[in-house]
């Protein structure tokens, strides 16, 4: 019964001859299938010892154990000491007062270590001067753990025992016969360091000391110097200050060793109506730009030109030879000062001594009260004509040794090949560095030191005020201190701590030894000092260049071809020496909002002639144009760029401290490095720019660079309409339609929330002045390290997935002033025409190219009252509390990023990957070292879950603990979070608003307080002060 | 009836088996007496008197006044006490205990020689005894040394027999039982053969049984039966896994063996030392700290050995004082010399309470703040030779707790205001923890 029916495949099997048919039939395929191409090397397969089999028993292996260990908790072990010391007790904080001296940053701290470790930088109040720790300083506790210091030290690369190091370096010492040896250092400013080179310089009479500082301020030490026969640096109160006027001045940067932004917001938060002026002159946007009532855009030349004529007309000529527009702001601003009084004060940041010695005349002139003479800075000691000679002596010979202590010459030498060179004409080359840098790799001789939380020290501050340094933690390395291998040398048994107890014996003044190590720092009348007699120097007190001599000779400069580049520092970096500090790395420049990199800012106008761009591209990433830049013969290539609102035209800026190759981690090798620019410590070049190939890509956090007329976000007024007009017309609560009625927003009617009743109890809130705000950054350093904020490299950063609790945002004006930005926007009609809104608001998205306002506003989680987050998560992760916070629970959190979405003021973050112990991100997070920076007390989040700000609950709940079992009612001031407490400014003021005594009640009081976006009615917990502009003129 | 004979000896070697297995039970049992031996050995010392002096007052002042320092058998921070009345005489020893600095100072030979062997320690001296206290001690210290060792011999047999036999007992009862019951199952089995067969020879005809549906098939063709079953059985089914799962990473119970074998009965329990002592962190930090060695060494520098009545069934008195040297190994303690020999082995503990880390506790808080005696979270510490972890340490465990505990405010003036407002407002007398905001995710997790 079977069936004749045939069925066929194909055409070709009707025919019964085809041999294709018939291969068919015999095999599957009608040719050879390759497969010894496609398994590859036969060979290799063959000698594997894993067969198809063996790897499903291995697969199989792996699941089962995968799933068996799932099955069981890991066993934790715990092992506790077995001595335990007195004042440690697990779990509880304990906090040290000490210093940080690394020759760029010196600072007044107080550290905070958990077990024994470091986890946290603060401010010292009790300090004086210095004491405002900045980004920098707050980050530095990480560099403590980072994993490319030496570790030992080491002879030719090889590592030894300090005793055979000792004994080499000693023989070696003897060997010099009477060639020199010179010590090349940073400044220390230590009284107790300088004593013990004395000592070693009795011992060995051919040592000669030279101080060199990387950023220099040579010309305000010599101009110093000969007007007073100190060298010093002058030191300013600027709290005192009512109108103050800087030359190219970054004062609230690194200018002279920063630290003077607590004193400057002080006087500039408006009391009594009052508050003081600030007018910059300034070619690169700097900080200090950005805060300034009114900024003038000027080439570095022109700045010369400037200080001269203001000395002419504060000194009673009439005349100057500046371009009418600029002589008339200079004049204006004569008049000014002289309307200030002693509150007036000229600052300037030239390097050059006509300039510095200007500046210290016209203030003499002004009778200014704020440049102090008597109690002057010793923080910078460095002599940069010094340096340089000491090339050209190494080059010839007559240098038999050299021993480098704090600095990395090989890398910020202005002429780091000629110095490289001229080691190798050195007979002993020794350095004393925590890093394999790009010097001591160069050198025979490498002593490891210690990190300064590892270490003993004296600091003088200024003439009176000082401040001592002691070690947190053991040190972690086989290191040992400068100070303690001179003590060796000089045949002392002494310890550098004893030795320093000993210099300060009975000089401590009203304080002992121990009060003065408990507080971190004194003031002392002593004849100790760190101050170095000049010896290059040949000018002496009283030999001073006569100011009008300098003025004629300052009016007179020229300038040169090509753009005027002004090499800056950027508040991350600074001059360089923590570039494998990933904190840093990833936290955004104030003015550009770039990270991870450095690059030329130029103006506008400069870049459309040169036909150099920056834009943003279609994945959300900022790309600029490169150049190429020449300086004397010195070529620096493919710079990229960034056009800079406010950047003076025919000036260029770049910042150094970048492009670090020797003991960094390859991830953190970005950037260019700009010091072969840096002629003769001159931060002003003449420069030429030519345009080169390629585009770079930037890791910027903030693409959109203007208000767009939305004074809702940031309000702003002038001290006269602040001083003389009704709140409702500056600071007007927004109304919104209720029945179409306008209602004001915070009338509880048009809420669709019944409020929580939150008298009862704490109820936090946070004030942020944007008067006092520099935005400085030290709060987002300080959130990071107190938060287990995760660092996501360059590339992340780049798409937008930046992990910073707390951002400061910085706005740019469209048009000369925010003002007139609101009044453009206000006046906008129609969609076409000269006031049409499609043009209109196309004008507002670009900055102003010259006269451009800035502004500065940290945003962190708002902590509303009626979160619209809190509404959306379908899990209930995020919630409120009583006391206002609005609580994140990581563990709860599925990822959906509803709230994120739902948050109007973007301040949530998600982590797209797991950032800790994940190679992908090798960060601080990926190895043990890093990670012992942690802060115990706060979970280091997983992949998948939301965060943000928590407005440190744990600070507050160990607060309120404290108190608890004391059984005390908390005080005002008790209450902070990371960023308040970092803020020396006082920008932020955080408390408890039930508290009708607090300061943060009285502050929600003022006329300024605004919320952001206060329309939508969010109601948040913190709260922003608007910020007013001095802008009366004369 | 070859067969019947069959069933007889089938029936003997059971019979005799089982006698054979109910013979070995009562010779595990008969061993469990032994444990009053050491009890009279005990007896036999504190009744008796000394040559001279009362032996029960000496023993009180010895405890008292000499304990810290020196031991009747071994040398501590002094001496050994026993035989000191051949090394010297009753009055050089009445004057030595007086005031032994001034029988050094005034360079009595053998007062220095004693004084430069104990590391030139001095001794306290104890005006405030009379000649007949030191008589009464001496006389204490003076009585031979009671033989520990047949003491702990007798101990080991104890913990060996009876711990064996205790749990074999119940486990050869329970053997038997099933026995018995599988004997009488094959008897009837059998009586109903046989009887089967009687009937077939008889001829009496058995009625066999009518072949009913069988009640799987009635119960396959019930549909209604099989859904309500099957919802039952999957609700069944999902009441065991959700047990399953809630209980993965819950490690109520863990005991795990430790390093050292630390009795929290014997210090907590049986010496009555109070929790806070050696966890002292526990008042003021977020962990209550597993103590350092040096707290250990405050008592066991000199405690070296365990009293014989600390001894158990479990565990042996060579074993304590075993795991005690362990304690003077880790911390570099020479017995011999009395002194640290600087060699440290810190002890790696296993850690039991293990909380996750996105949870924050804080110890201070509740035993601090609140006043919560350590009992209630971590079970009868006290009765533990083996420390577990008593409650669950889930959240649901947290927050019940939150729920039901009153905040304790008396005396505390954090506390006034916030309790006033709060009672009123929510119109209670006392508020619980999670009135006060106990329950806010953000408490904890942060």
């Amino acid at each position: 019964m079977s069936s004749n029916k045939k069925y066929w495949k194909s055409v070709e099997e009707l025919n019964e001859d085809s041999s294709i048919v018939e291969a068919l039939q015999q095999k599957e395929f009608a040719e050879e299938i390759p497969t010894d191409e496609f398994l590859g090397n036969k060979e290799a397969l063959e000698g594997s010892s894993t067969s198809r089999r063996d790897f499903l028993k291995f697969v199989g292996f792996s699941t089962a154990a995968a799933s068996l260990a799932a099955c069981e908790g890991p066993v934790t072990k715990t092992i506790p000491y077995v001595v335990q010391p007195e004042r440690i007790v697990p779990g509880v904080a304990n906090y040290y007062a000490t210093t940080i001296a690394d020759g760029f940053d010196f600072s007044s701290v107080l550290v905070k270590t958990r077990e024994g470790r470091p986890i946290k930088i603060e401010n010292n109040k009790l300090g004086k001067v210095n004491s405002g720790a900045n980004a920098r300083v707050h980050a530095s506790v990480l560099s403590l753990y980072d994993g490319n210091r030496v570790s030992r030290p080491t002879i030719e690369g090889e590592g030894v025992s300090w005793e055979r190091f000792d004994k080499e370096v000693g023989a070696r010492l003897a060997a010099l016969g009477g060639k020199e040896l010179v010590l090349l250092t940073q400044t220390f400013a230590s009284p107790s360091t300088a004593k013990l080179i004395e000592e070693f310089k009795e011992k060995y009479p051919n040592v000669r000391q030279v101080v060199y500082d990387t950023i220099s301020e040579t010309a305000a030490l010599d101009a110093f110097e000969a007007k007073y026969g100190f060298r010093a640096l002058p030191n300013y109160d600027f709290s005192k200050a009512t109108t103050i006027v800087s030359v190219g001045a970054d004062f609230l940067g690194d200018w002279q060793g920063g630290g003077y932004d607590a004193e400057y917001a002080q006087g500039r938060i408006p009391k009594n109506g009052k508050m003081s002026r600030h007018i910059q002159f300034e070619s690169n946007m700097s900080m200090t730009g950005a805060n300034a009532d009114k900024r003038i855009p000027v080439t570095p030349s022109e700045q010369k030109m400037i200080l001269a004529a203001l000395y002419g007309y504060v000194s009673g000529t009439t005349t100057s030879g500046l371009p009418a527009k600029l002589d008339d702001v200079v004049i204006k601003t004569k008049e000014e000062l002289r309307k200030a009084g002693s509150g007036a004060v000229v600052v300037s940041g030239i390097q050059d001594v006509d300039a510095q010695n200007l500046v210290l005349a016209i203030n003499e002139k002004l009778n200014s009260a704020v440049m102090g003479t008597s109690n002057p800075r010793m923080i910078r000691q460095g002599n940069a004509n010094e340096a340089l000679r000491l090339v050209d002596q190494m080059s010839s010979g007559s240098v038999g040794g050299i021993m480098m202590v704090g600095v990395n010459p090989a890398y910020s030498f202005p002429n780091a090949d000629e110095f490289v060179e001229a080691l190798k004409n050195v007979d002993l080359t020794v350095t004393f560095s925590s890093k394999m840098d790009e010097t001591a790799i160069l050198t025979e001789f490498v002593g490891a030191t210690p990190h300064y939380l590892e270490s003993w020290g004296d600091v003088q501050m200024t003439k009176n005020n000082f401040s001592l340094m002691q070690p947190t933690i053991k040190p972690l390395f086989d290191t040992r201190q400068f100070q303690d291998c001179l003590l060796k040398w000089t045949d002392n048994d002494k310890s550098y701590y004893e030795y320093i107890k000993e210099t300060w014996n009975g000089m401590l003044g009203s304080t002992s030894w121990s009060n003065a190590l408990h507080d971190g720092v004194f003031e002392s009348t002593s004849t100790v000092s760190a101050g170095t007699t000049s010896s290059g120097s040949t000018e002496s007190a009283g030999s001073a260049v006569s100011p009008s001599a300098s003025a004629t000779k300052l009016s007179q400069s020229e300038k040169g071809n090509g753009f005027e580049l002004t090499l800056y520092t950027k508040v991350a970096l600074g001059d360089g020496e923590q570039a494998n500090n990933p904190w840093l790395q990833e936290m955004p420049d104030p003015i550009t909002r770039a990270s991870w990199d450095n690059y030329l800012t130029i103006s506008k106008a400069d870049a459309d002639a040169l036909g150099l761009e920056s834009r943003h591209v279609a994945n959300g990433g900022l790309n600029g144009s490169y150049v190429n830049l020449k300086v004397e013969g010195t070529e620096l290539n493919a710079v990229p760029v960034i056009i800079q609102p406010g950047q003076a035209r025919g000036s260029v800026g770049l910042a150094l401290g970048y492009g670090r190759k020797e003991a960094i981690q390859e991830e953190m090798q970005v950037g260019l490095n700009a010091y072969p620019l840096y002629k003769n410590f001159n931060n002003v070049q003449n420069v030429t720019i030519e345009k080169a190939a390629g585009e770079h890509e930037f890791a910027c956090v903030q693409l959109h660079n203007t208000l767009m007329g939305r004074g809702e976000i940031v309000r702003e007024t002038t001290l006269e309409i602040f001083n003389t007009k009704d709140k409702e017309e500056w600071n007007d609560v927004p109304l919104v339609s209720l029945n179409h009625e306008e209602t004001s927003v915070r009338s509880p009617e048009v809420d669709l929330w019944d409020s929580f009743d939150r008298s009862i109890g704490h109820h936090f809130n946070l004030s942020i002045d944007l008067n006092a705000c520099t935005g400085c950054g030290a709060c987002v350093i300080a959130c990071h390290s107190e938060n287990n904020v995760p660092v996501v490299g360059k590339s992340e950063i780049r798409r937008s997935r930046d992990m910073h609790w707390l951002r400061i945002d910085r706005y740019y004006s469209s048009e000369e002033t925010f003002e007139q930005d609101n009044q453009k926007k206000d006046n906008l009609s129609g969609l076409f025409g000269d006031n049409g809104s499609l043009g209109g608001f196309g004008e507002l998205e670009h900055a102003a190219t010259q006269n451009v306002q800035v502004v500065f506003q940290p945003v962190m989680c708002q902590h509303c009252n009626h979160a619209p987050c809190e509404t959306v998560c379908p899990v209930a992760a995020t919630s409120h509390g009583r006391q206002g916070q609005n609580q994140m629970a990581y563990n709860r959190c599925v990822g959906t990023r509803y709230c994120a979405n739902n948050c109007p003021y973007k301040v949530r973050r998600f982590n797209w990957f797991l950032y800790n112990k994940n190679d992908e991100f090798d960060y601080h997070m990926n190895n043990d070292l890093g990670r012992m920076v942690l802060n115990p007390d706060v979970t280091v989040r997983s992949r998948g879950v939301m965060e943000k700000c928590s407005m440190c609950i744990q600070m507050t709940q160990k607060t309120i603990l404290d108190a608890k079992r004391d059984g005390r009612e908390i005080e005002d001031g008790e209450f902070q979070t990371a960023c308040s407490n970092a803020c020396s400014a006082g920008a932020m003021q955080f408390g408890d608003i039930n508290d009708k005594e607090s300061v943060v009640y009285e502050k929600k009081q003022e006329d300024r307080m605004y919320h952001l976006l206060e329309y939508v009615g969010t109601k948040p917990n913190v709260f922003y002060h608007t910020k007013v502009r001095n802008t009366s003129k004369v | 009836m070859e067969k019947v004979n069959i069933r007889h000896s089938i029936f003997r070697t059971l019979l005799l088996s089982m006698v054979v297995l109910f013979s070995f039970s009562q010779t595990s049992y008969s061993q469990e007496d032994s444990g009053t031996a050491d009890a009279a050995v005990e007896e036999s010392d504190s009744g008796a008197s000394g040559a001279e002096g009362d032996v029960a007052a000496g023993k009180e002042l010895f405890n008292s006044l000499c304990a810290a320092c020196h031991k009747p058998y071994k040398k501590a921070t002094g001496p050994a006490l026993h035989g000191v009345s051949d090394r010297h005489d009753r009055q050089w020893l009445y004057e030595w205990i007086k005031n032994s600095a001034a029988m050094i100072a005034s360079g009595d030979d053998a007062a220095v020689k004693i004084y430069e062997e104990y590391n030139q320690t001095p001794m306290n001296a104890f005006p405030q005894l009379s000649h007949e206290d030191i008589d009464n001690i001496l006389a204490y210290v003076e009585q031979p040394k009671p033989e520990p060792v047949q003491v702990a011999g007798g101990d080991a047999q104890v913990d060996a027999g009876g711990g064996y036999g205790s749990g074999v007992s119940t486990n050869v009862v329970l053997g038997i039982l099933a026995f018995v019951l599988l004997l009488l199952t094959v008897i009837l089995v059998l009586v109903n053969k046989t009887l089967n067969r009687f009937a077939e020879v008889n001829g009496v005809p058995i009625v066999a049984s009518e072949k009913r549906k069988p009640i799987w098939k009635a119960f396959v063709e019930n549909q209604f039966l099989v859904l309500v079953s099957s919802v039952f059985l999957l609700l069944v089914g999902a009441y065991f896994v959700y047990g399953f799962f809630m209980q993965v990473g819950v490690d109520q119970g863990y005991a795990p063996v430790q390093p050292i074998h630390y009795s929290h009965r014997i210090h907590a329990g049986d010496n009555q030392i109070e929790c806070k002592y050696c966890h002292s962190s526990a008042r003021v930090s977020k962990t209550s700290g597993v103590p350092s060695l040096n707290v250990c060494m405050n008592c066991h520098k000199s405690v070296s050995e365990v009293a014989p009545e600390t001894a158990t069934e479990d565990y042996t008195k060579d074993f304590y004082d075993g795991e005690i040297s362990k304690l003077y190994d880790a911390v570099g303690w020479d017995t011999e010399t009395q002194s640290y020999t600087g060699e440290e082995k810190p002890v790696k503990w296993v850690r039991i309470h293990n909380l996750p880390d996105f949870a924050y506790f804080n110890h201070s808080q509740h035993v601090s703040v609140a006043g919560i005696a350590c009992q209630e979270c971590h079970g009868p510490v006290e009765e533990m030779e083996i420390m577990r972890q008593e409650a669950p340490l889930t959240m649901g465990w947290c927050i019940n707790c939150h729920r039901e505990t009153k905040v304790k405010v008396e005396g505390n003036k954090y506390y006034d205001k916030i309790h006033e407002e709060l009672s009123k407002k929510y119109g209670v007398e006392t508020l619980t923890a999670a009135q006060m905001g106990a329950l806010e995710c953000g408490k904890c997790h942060y």
